[in-house]
């Protein structure tokens, strides 16, 4: 019994610790550049492929992947912002958001095309196998790694947004980019890098949970609902609100599959709605 | 106190706007704006309210939507410049809403801004300055009053070196005495050569501070009255604003 539940409630967790990853970076992208960026998926999905591809094909380890996946599809992002997403500056975010619904079409046809939809599994390195048993549960080593390396990450972007100057930059840049730029500061550089690193850091969820989860061409859309979702309950925009809200939601699931699980697909959406119900604005956001 | 300023730049013009047609989405709201500004010059803009008067400040950064035209700042034609290239060329903008971020603090607003021209005012003087701000430092931007803000959005342009400041109705709604303070903080720029352009509602704040008053009607520099006329002309001048 205890067993189950804390297998469960760790599962959620790490779960959790993807959502948290992919919806910060959805929450600093909507922030800066109003951007719906429904390609987050896709680059989540790009950053696990890179990885396996890099491994398969180069033979360049997890390590490095952990790195270089990420740098490759922040690259992509910014090509991206630069030739696309700029000409719809200032039009109605619902472009934006189509623009980026296309781009992951696109994306996930391609690898479908190439790859199939079975998938492919990725080793989990060496040095990370095995686990611990902690007498209430086992305890798989890659599964800790991954947590407390995205709860990890999530703390420093934390830290670089609301403790820094460059995040000061951000910050600001949120709440007035034509003030900002008006200031002196290169805010359409700002733009293209912010996009850029907030694929990247969807491109690194994708590597941590690619020895997790199968890398397969859809695995982006399976989890993007759910971190759209929480990124509704968090409050659109607000950095630390999406991180709790992350392994929050990834927690809640963990409970209901344990209890009831049939709900523990639904549960999050009906959290959802309950919280647009009472604070439209979500838990931990402002109103605009 | 101790010099705070460093010495006037040298004479020359500092701006120049010519046929400067600008336009808010479909709206056209600049129809050929005609100004010149020498260094260390300090010139207001008096009218009407929609008259066009922040519209010339923010076109003159690229702030507006489309524009045309010409406007030269430091002798370098900006037209099609970018606002931040703009900026660099030594201007200091300090918008009607006071622009403080509310989400950083006070210093973090008061250090945000990119120098922009080396020989800007030190934070230290800054504070010696607004003895307020200092204490302020660490609050978020919401939490500062009125006066305060405006203190902090004049304060961040000095820091930038910024030459040629652009002050968009700095003391309104705001109490005699802060707007006492103000009248001092631009007299003293204006004795260290810094070049002014004064968007100001308040006549009586600007008239002892101002060399000349350019009179902005539907989008266009109609005329102009310099300080010695000021008396001569103060009936006419009065009802063009409409006071």
């Amino acid at each position: 019994m205890t067993q189950a539940l804390f297998g469960q409630l760790f599962l959620g967790l790490i779960n959790g610790s993807f959502y948290a990853l992919l919806s910060l970076g959805l929450a600093v992208i909507f922030g800066l550049l109003d951007v719906v960026n429904f390609a987050h998926g896709a680059q989540y999905m790009m950053g696990a492929f890179a990885a396996w591809m890099a491994l398969t094909y180069l033979g360049i380890p997890y390590g490095w992947a952990l790195l270089l996946a990420p740098l490759a599809v922040g690259l992509v992002g910014m090509v991206v912002e630069r030739t696309l997403l700029r000409r719809l500056q200032g039009l109605d975010p619902l472009y934006g958001l189509l623009l980026t619904f296309g781009l992951t079409l696109i994306a996930e046809g391609l690898f479908h095309h190439a790859y199939g939809n079975s998938g492919f599994a990725y080793p989990v390195p060496g040095w990370l196998r095995g686990g611990v048993n902690l007498g209430f549960m086992f305890l798989p080593l890659y599964r800790a790694w991954a947590v407390g390396l995205s709860l990890a990450v999530c703390l420093a972007c934390w830290f670089v947004i609301e403790r820094t100057k460059l995040g000061a930059y951000l910050r600001a840049g949120t709440e007035n980019p034509r003030l900002l730029q008006a200031f002196g500061v290169n805010v359409p550089l700002m733009f293209t890098l912010t996009y850029g690193f907030g694929a990247a850091l969807a491109a690194f969820a994708g590597v941590v949970a690619a020895p997790v989860y199968q890398v397969t061409p859809l695995m982006g859309s399976s989890v993007i609902m759910v971190v759209f979702a929480v990124v509704v309950i968090g409050g659109m925009g607000s950095i630390g609100g999406a991180i709790v809200t992350g392994l929050g939601v990834g927690l809640l699931e963990g409970l209901t599959r344990f209890w009831y699980p049939p709900a523990s697909s639904v549960v999050v959406f009906v959290v959802m709605a309950l919280v647009l119900l009472v604070r439209p604005a979500g838990l931990f956001g402002r109103e605009r | 106190m101790t010099e705070p300023f460093p010495a006037p730049a040298p004479a020359g013009e500092m701006l120049r706007v010519s046929g400067l047609h600008a336009f808010y989405g479909e709206s056209h709201v600049l129809h050929g704006v005609d100004l010149a500004v020498a260094a260390g010059e300090v010139v207001t803009l008096l009218g009407r309210n929609g008259s066009g008067r922040t519209t010339t400040l923010k076109a003159i950064l690229g702030l507006t939507g489309r524009r045309s035209g010409s406007v030269v700042v430091n002798g370098r034609e900006t037209v099609r410049m970018p606002t931040h290239r703009i900026v660099h060329l030594g201007v200091g903008y300090c918008p009607e809403e006071r622009g403080i971020f509310s989400r950083l603090t006070a210093e973090e607003n008061l250090t945000l801004l990119p120098e922009v021209r080396s020989g800007g005012m030190p934070l230290e003087r800054i504070y010696e300055m607004f003895p307020n701000l200092w204490e302020r430092r660490r609050s978020p931007g919401s939490r500062l009053s009125g006066g305060e803000q405006q203190m902090l959005a004049l304060a961040r342009i000095l820091r930038t070196g910024a030459r040629l400041l652009l002050l968009d109705e700095i003391t309104e709604g705001l109490a005699p005495v802060i707007v006492q303070a103000l009248g001092r903080a631009v007299r003293a720029l204006k004795d260290h050569g810094f070049t002014l352009v004064l968007v100001e509602q308040n006549f009586r704040f600007v008239a002892p501070l101002a060399d000349r008053h350019l009179l902005v009607e539907r989008g266009r520099v109609v005329g102009e009255v310099a300080r010695a006329e000021l008396d001569s002309r103060m009936e006419s001048l009065q009802r063009f604003l409409g006071v």
